[in-house]
């Protein structure tokens, strides 16, 4: 790291250079410090303005009871209590992003890596299936939810219709409080064209010299794919974990779109949109930031759960950049 | 696929090893061609859904009796859909345009320059990346509203972009270790300024980072649900297609094929554009997954 150099480069320039050198040398450092600044000045104001001062804000306003209206008044803790306590939307929202962090990120990363692994074995035409399977990925949150709560629609859907053509069961999908987060974790699958490039990437890179020599020792499909491919790529299955689960502390669009539309309560004109249809199973930590600052105008218990989001990301995201390699890597 | 060794021409070994390679190679495009219907299915039954009837969009019909483009028209022709269609390109064009502009010289000096201090702005870079925007949102509503009295636009979007962009200033710096620093400091010895040198130097060979950065930006501002929602949704003249759309399905209310239609015009620019830059964008998100 650049840090470790500089001090010993001011220990060592008294002694070794004359005074006029060193002012030299002096003059020098500061114009290289001025230049850092200058390159880093947009982010340095972005920083302060749109992270440092509102967060600090944040954690000011978890102690007022402010409506946005009346001036702000000291709270003490009481907004603290009160969505751990009593606000009864809370620990839904926990339980759902909690569920959503376990079997979607899981249900994710598998897939992204059988995506993957088949991609790399796929020889005729494999630019065209690698377009396919990514192109999903793309699809706009909002288009793609309100493309999926059609395709799911229990009564029209050609979901339903495919399933009860080969005797499965249709479930109600969106509609029904047990079946909208597997709903959800279907559209989240469909979009996994993120993962798949990681992973064929990762997998590309896994040098050929161990299979061959795995092979040799007569090891089975599976004893390469474990002792061999999975030690090789275990980082990036890593990353995609954690990226995955900061994902799921921020999922918002998704579940808020299909609510809406699945309820059939867009929250215009006079109708009251009431998030987390069905019956809270879809609610999400972020909605409650929206829900308890915009619809309820308690900005204070707002802050409070915007609070326990940060906590939240945070940790996983100092897991990420303690790893070795990972999302940092070279360069330090 | 392996092939047993085999020293004369086609023993029964080397067919046996030929046989399992073809059925290999029959295993394998298969399960694509499955993996590929999953994926392309649902993009076909909207579009198909798009062009029914409104009747026949209520029924569990999967391929239109009679082909209605003029549902297409109808879309465009509802109240507001261009001046959406104008504000997301607004939104995307110039906040791109802004992301890239600021994010380039951090990104330099991130990755070319040594200064104390260096990885800790590195630490916060990626902090700001990962930090759900709910988290800061009521200080900045308050801001944007009642200190700077812009709600019901979308400024409140465009102008932090002229303040450098996490993800892009990261994904730029990975970028830019890519290029060996032997360039830059050739640049620096003939003389060069930094500000030419990343110009002159650094800028062309950085254009496939610089492209990806650009469509990221472009994608997330289209795509952009939450933002529009806080500070667009008290005036609708000021929504972006994202935003609109969800509500294109409340004025429509039974009417899927006019709703399907829409979302396959939010959703067409976004494809198209990935046709033609395909490579940069695929080449960006595996930057950001590996290490440079």
């Amino acid at each position: 790291m650049s840090t470790d150099t500089l001090p010993a480069k001011e220990a060592a320039a008294p002694a070794a250079s004359s005074p006029g050198g060193r002012n030299t040398l002096r003059s020098k450092r500061r114009r290289n410090a001025l230049r850092t600044l200058a390159f880093m000045s947009p982010w340095l104001i972005g920083f302060g303005v749109f992270f440092a001062y509102p967060l600090v804000s944040t954690l000011y306003f978890s102690f007022m009871k402010y409506d946005g209206l009346n001036p702000p008044t000291w709270r003490g803790v009481d907004n603290w209590t009160y969505v751990f306590g009593e606000f009864p939307q809370f620990w839904p929202a926990l339980r759902n992003t909690l569920w959503l962090a376990v079997v979607m990120v899981a249900c994710r990363v598998l897939f992204g890596l059988g995506v993957g692994m088949l991609i790399t074995k796929i020889k005729t035409a494999a630019g065209v299936f690698r377009t396919l399977f990514y192109l999903p990925y793309l699809a706009p949150p909002v288009a793609a939810t309100l493309a999926f709560v059609f395709l799911l629609n229990p009564g029209t859907g050609p979901v339903n219709a495919l399933l009860e053509a080969v005797g499965l069961p249709a479930p109600s999908w969106f509609n029904d409080a047990s079946w909208s987060k597997p709903a959800l974790t279907v559209l989240a699958v469909w979009g996994v064209g993120d993962l798949m490039v990681i992973f064929m990437a990762a997998l590309l890179d896994v040098p050929k010299e161990q299979y061959e020599a795995a092979e040799l020792d007569g090891a089975s499909a599976w004893q390469r794919f474990r002792y061999v491919t999975l030690p090789n790529i275990s980082p990036i299955v890593l990353f995609a974990v954690v990226t995955g689960i900061i994902g799921a502390m921020q999922y918002y669009t998704q579940p808020i779109v299909a609510a809406k539309v699945a309820s059939g309560k867009m929250g215009g004109s006079g109708e009251v949109f009431v998030p987390g249809y069905p019956d809270e199973s879809t609610l999400t930590l972020p909605q409650l930031v929206y829900s308890l600052g915009f619809s309820q105008f308690n900005y204070g218990a707002a802050c409070v759960v915007a609070l326990v989001l940060f906590a939240f990301s945070m940790a996983f995201t100092a897991l990420l950049m303690r790893r070795r390699g990972g999302l940092i890597g070279s360069g330090d | 696929m392996t092939t047993a060794t085999a020293p004369h021409g086609a023993s029964p070994a080397e067919k046996r090893a030929r046989r399992r390679s073809l059925l290999h190679w029959i295993a394998v495009h298969s399960l694509g061609i499955a993996a590929a219907l999953f994926f392309v299915l649902p993009f076909v039954f909207v579009l198909l859904t798009s062009l029914m009837s409104d009747d026949q969009a209520l029924t569990r019909d999967l391929t239109p009796n009679s082909w209605h483009w003029d549902n297409y028209v109808k879309v465009f022709e509802t109240p507001g859909f261009l001046t959406w269609w104008k504000n997301s390109l607004l939104y995307a064009g110039l906040g791109t345009a802004l992301v890239v502009v600021s994010s380039i010289p951090v990104a330099y000096a991130l990755a070319k320059f040594r200064f104390r201090g260096r990885h800790l702005s590195l630490l916060l870079v990626i902090s700001m990346m990962m930090l759900p925007p709910q988290v800061v949102i009521i200080p900045m509503y308050l801001f944007w509203a009642k200190q700077m009295d812009l709600s019901g636009t979308l400024w409140p979007l465009i102008i932090p972009m002229a303040f450098g962009d996490a993800f892009a200033i990261f994904l730029l710096r990975q970028f830019l270790l890519t290029i060996p620093d032997e360039y830059v400091e050739a640049a620096r010895i003939d003389g060069c300024g930094e500000l030419r040198t990343l110009i002159r130097v650094v800028l062309p060979m950085a254009k496939p980072g610089i492209a990806a950065v650009a469509l990221f930006q472009f994608f997330y501002c289209w795509n952009d649900y939450f933002g529009p929602q806080i500070y667009a949704s008290e005036n609708a003249t000021a929504w972006t297609l994202s935003y609109g759309l969800e509500s294109f399905k409340g004025a429509h209310h039974t009417d899927w094929n006019l709703t399907m239609a829409a979302t396959v015009l939010v959703m067409a620019p976004v494809i198209l554009v990935f046709f033609f830059a395909q490579k940069a964008f695929v080449e960006g998100v595996t930057l950001t997954g590996v290490k440079g």
